[in-house]
């Protein structure tokens, strides 16, 4: 049973289906904020989606609370964090810079750096003797 | 060892680190997300109940003491298949199930209760989802163990049977409560 | 019977393989000319054995064998023959036997073009291909085999194919792929095989370039047919999406992208050595942990395989005895490897050293954005996602100096170079850039910084390859006499360069002016979208071989001028009963329009979505351009000459000289 459940999930978040809703907007700020923030949602029940690009009734539903409180006048951080709320850190696909995600984000930095300075310290100072 | 060796050693070393990360991880559902309300208050909500729409529930309704809050439709097949098991536990335990209709049409729901019974304290109709988003759900069935003083403190996403009665959630709710629960025979 | 003749191929397969994995190495040690032969031909029949089995396992999927498991799960009686042929490759099982052929078939390859070798290193490099080819042959015959039966009980029909993938993309997106992530197989076994030996000097580096190269053109091929195809069939107008599946494919090219230019280095310079052998080995293993992301789900991901975890196991235990093997022998013999230091800071090894560095960081982010979840959950066991607003941030971070190194690094000489010259010849070519991005920039929308900032890089490249040429030109008589001195190699390079331009620019300018709307319209409506009117002037229902369509026609007018037709459909498929978007899109060189039909609304209304995409097919042309970039390195006349040296008289030393004379070209 549990396997005939997963497979019918997976049927389900497999197809392409776009679900276009026509929501509209007094603002075209509104409209761009309101693209962006369900851009950067992950639908929960998804496999690894955007709530953009997902047609689950659950990313429907949330589509619909972003669009609410963007005609609210809600920022955008506080909409992302009215998520994460209740969905946790798992909705965000954009990581927050939290000491958790301190490593995320500066590592790959921090390795370039160390590797600039060793190269040039050791081939800046280099004398370079002609072929032989 | 010369300096060459040891620096050739670290990529051992990262990639031994990746290899016992994944095996571990193998065990790990990456579908199931675990719930952002854990020791967190019950979210506050006004909705009607799903037998008799005049009344209004709040939170103030919900059970002062250790209970379970379900979230179900009618729409949703492993409840059917959850069902009979929530039967049986209501009969067994003196533990309040508070249902929430969630996403349903009242119709459907009350054909549900109708013929498979009803093993609902209360049932919250949220037929637009409003709880269920509140709560983080994010698939039905959803069941959360909540204690006397209205904090959550354990979800379980999927259908509940006899084996995660037993082995998942009698043992927070004994913890919780503080005193022992029979366990069910499993057949 | 013909399932199970497959499978019985595929398990002598199997045992040839174990064979070639040891003696090969017992050959090559004890010199044993007997073996040493052996290995060829072993090597070259078990690719015969897979092939033969791969056909097996396709006639079952023509003949709609529904007593094959995998055929009853991924095909159906409905569905037209090509379909079915792909449909091989449409599933777990199915697409690794596609693996094993890709596999074998590389290494027959090695078998067969490596005549001009040492024999005993050819031996060791078919050594270590054969144990891989054991792995995954192992794998297909003990968790995921594709000829099991259903028996007894036959099903009627089969499940079909999943519809996202009855479509050309699939039937070559997947082949190509795995040539790419299998053919880095090659360079992977030439470094063993060297560190095995000991003896890793620069001919190495020459014998494995070409092959790398050839991996490289596939997945680079590979990878943009995915992005395209997830384009035009996904119908939400997106092309890389950063999903675990995707990344996985975008390591090993980009580890396989360091590696084509260190080992440029290694070869006509002898600097790198010890690294270059790490990056071979680390592209390979990033190949296998692909495999082991996609086919395990320890990720969640939109298009990986249906698994389970012993499967996850097994591949990871293969990975680990594969890499951890390697690495070991990489630790050992490492020291042995003595590299040529012999370059100043401004030098083109100086350059090629940032490249790699700067390549192998872009590697580290997106392996590190990809895990981040597993290791947070093993930390805190809390899930978090990273998706594109983190990719795209960091990849933008390390693309800048990459793209600005990029026509300095094509033109400083080798070993050693003054500064103040090399940026007297660029300062003008920077400032021109610049200029003409922020043109371009304010003919497509609003002057976004970030927008002219990529603008101005893309063209600084383009800049770089022609001013390259024009150099080589004013050396000579004229443009075309200068053309014709440049080496096969360095046009190779001129062009694959310019194809991280065009890509460049394709993806900058698409970000950023690309236009989306969603639109309620009715039958014989006109609406207008931002600058356009769109006219829905018809709708039909039609009947598909396996499905049925809803198509809408539309108008699109700029002005009063009819730009184009469009005719988005929906499709409802049969067996599966699916529903399916496909997207109608005018496919334009300097723009996209794209249009997808949603759900029809109550009043008799379409919900459709209107994309307009600027320089969109610049992100796949560009591709094609680094790609023949790669055919023209190979196609370069000293891998020709070498054989025809090769027959004159054995010397084997004659590519230090070739390789001389080539920088003589270039300076």
């Amino acid at each position: 049973m549990k396997q005939l459940i997963s497979f019918l999930i997976m049927i389900a978040s497999f197809q392409a289906l776009a679900v276009i809703e026509t929501y509209e907007f007094e603002t075209e700020a509104q409209e761009q904020l309101y693209t962006e923030i369900i851009h950067e949602l992950r639908c929960p029940k998804c496999q690894n989606q955007t709530i953009a690009e997902s047609n689950a009734g659950l990313s429907e539903d949330l589509r619909f609370i972003v669009y609410q409180k963007v005609m609210d006048g809600e920022t955008k951080r506080s909409i992302l964090s009215y998520m994460q709320e209740r969905y946790g850190d798992f909705v965000l696909y954009d990581p927050p810079v939290k000491p958790a995600n301190y490593f995320l984000w500066f590592a790959p930095l921090a390795v370039f750096l160390i590797i600039l300075i060793i190269v040039l310290a050791k081939v800046g100072r280099r004398k370079v003797t002609p072929e032989e | 060892m010369n300096k060459k060796t040891v620096t050739a050693i670290v990529p051992i070393v990262v990639f031994i680190v990746l290899v016992v990360l994944f095996w571990f991880a193998l065990d790990n559902d990456p579908k199931k997300l675990n719930s952002n309300l854990i020791d967190k208050p019950v979210p506050e909500f006004q909705l009607p109940a799903l037998q008799n729409p005049e009344q209004v529930f709040t939170k103030a309704d919900l059970p002062d003491e250790l209970f379970l809050i379900n979230v179900w439709g009618s729409w949703c097949g492993p409840c059917h298949i959850e069902h009979p098991y929530l039967m049986k536990y209501a009969q067994k335990f003196s533990i309040p199930i508070v249902g929430v209709n969630y996403k349903d049409k009242t119709i459907d729901g009350l054909k549900f209760i109708k013929d498979k019974g009803n093993p609902y304290h209360m049932i919250i109709a949220d037929q637009q989802g409003n709880l269920g988003i509140d709560l983080g759900v994010y698939g039905a069935p959803e069941t959360f163990i909540v204690d006397k003083m209205g904090t959550i403190r354990f979800r379980y996403v999927g259908v509940i049977d006899d084996r995660v009665w037993n082995k998942k959630l009698l043992p927070i709710m004994e913890q919780v409560k503080g005193s022992d629960i029979q366990p069910v025979a499993t057949q | 019977m013909i399932p199970e003749v497959g499978n019985f191929l595929l398990i002598m397969a199997f045992i040839n393989a174990i064979f070639l994995g040891t003696l090969s190495f017992y050959g090559a040690q004890t010199s044993h000319q007997g073996l040493i032969r052996f290995t060829t031909r072993a090597a070259v029949s078990i690719f015969v054995l897979v092939l033969a089995s791969f056909i097996c396992l396709t006639i079952s999927f023509i003949n709609n064998d529904f007593s094959v498991a995998y055929v009853a799960n991924h095909s159906n009686s409905q569905l037209p023959v090509y379909y079915r042929i792909s449909a091989v490759w449409g599933a777990h099982e199915g697409s690794l036997l596609l693996w094993v052929l890709i596999l074998t078939g590389w290494m027959a390859a090695v078998a067969i073009f490596s005549k001009s070798l040492p024999k005993d290193l050819v031996a060791r490099v078919l050594g270590v291909m054969g144990l891989v080819a054991v792995g995954f042959i192992a794998f297909t015959l003990f968790t995921s085999n594709p000829f099991e039966r259903v028996l007894p009980f036959i099903p009627i029909d089969g499940a079909d194919l999943n519809p996202l993938l009855q479509d050309f993309g699939l039937i070559v997106h997947p082949p190509m792929l795995y040539m790419g992530y299998v053919g880095f197989s090659v360079v992977f076994a030439f470094a063993i095989a060297g560190l095995l030996q000991g003896n890793l000097d620069h001919k190495w580096a020459r014998w494995s370039r070409p092959w790398t190269t050839v991996a490289w053109i596939f997945m680079s091929l590979g990878i943009a047919l995915g992005s395209w195809w997830a384009y035009y069939e996904l119908g939400w107008g997106g092309w890389w999406f950063w999903d675990p599946v995707e990344n996985a494919s975008f390591m090993p090219w980009l580890a396989g992208t360091a590696l084509i230019h260190s080992l440029a280095a290694t070869e006509k310079r002898g600097v790198f050595k010890s690294w270059t052998v790490l990056l071979a080995i680390l592209t390979f293993s990033l190949s296998l942990l692909g495999t082991f992301l996609v086919r395990s789900g320890v990720l969640t991901s939109v298009h990986s395989f249906a698994n389970d975890p012993v499967r996850g196991r097994f591949i990871l235990i293969f990975l680990g005895i594969v890499v951890g093997a390697s690495l070991l022998v990489y630790a050992l013999q490492s020291s042995k490897i003595r590299s040529k230091t012999n370059f100043g800071l401004y030098s083109r090894e100086t350059a090629l050293l940032f490249n790699n560095a700067l390549l192998a960081v872009v590697t580290f982010m997106v392996l590190l954005g990809t895990l981040h979840p597993l290791i947070q959950e093993a930390f805190t066991g809390g899930k978090s996602s990273v998706g594109p607003p983190y990719f795209n941030l960091m990849f933008s971070i390390f693309m800048i100096p990459i793209l600005i190194l990029m026509p300095i690094g094509q033109q400083i000489n080798w070993k050693q170079e003054s500064l103040k010259p090399l940026l007297t010849k660029f300062w003008l070519w920077a400032i021109s850039s610049f200029l003409l991005a922020i043109a371009i920039v304010v003919v497509l929308g609003d002057l976004q910084p970030m927008a002219i900032i990529g603008t101005t890089l893309g063209l600084w490249v383009l800049a770089g390859c022609a001013k390259y040429i024009l150099g080589q030109a004013g050396k000579n008589a004229s443009l075309t006499a200068g053309m014709k001195k440049i080496s096969r190699s360095y046009w190779g390079m001129i062009v694959a360069h310019l194809g991280v331009a065009v890509t460049v620019l394709g993806v900058v300018l698409t970000s950023y002016f690309s236009l989306e709307k969603n639109i309620k319209i009715r039958q014989g409506e006109t609406v207008q979208v931002e600058d356009f009117k769109v006219e829905f002037y018809d709708f039909k229902n039609t009947q598909g071989p396996n499905y049925i369509s809803s198509a809408g026609s539309f108008r699109i007018y700029s002005d009063s001028e009819v730009l184009t037709e469009l005719h988005p459909e929906k499709r409802k498929y049969n067996a599966s009963r699916m529903v399916m978007t496909e997207a109608d899109i005018d496919a334009g060189l300097f723009r996209d329009i794209y249009m997808v039909m949603g759900e029809p609304l109550e009043d008799g209304a379409w919900a459709v979505s209107v994309y307009y995409k600027p320089f969109v097919r610049w992100i796949w042309l560009g591709a094609i351009f680094m790609a023949l970039g790669g055919v023209l390195a190979i196609s370069d006349k000293r891998y020709r000459e070498k054989r025809r040296l090769k027959k004159q008289n054995a010397a084997p030393s004659d590519g230090l000289a070739k390789a001389g004379s080539e920088e003589a070209d270039n300076e």
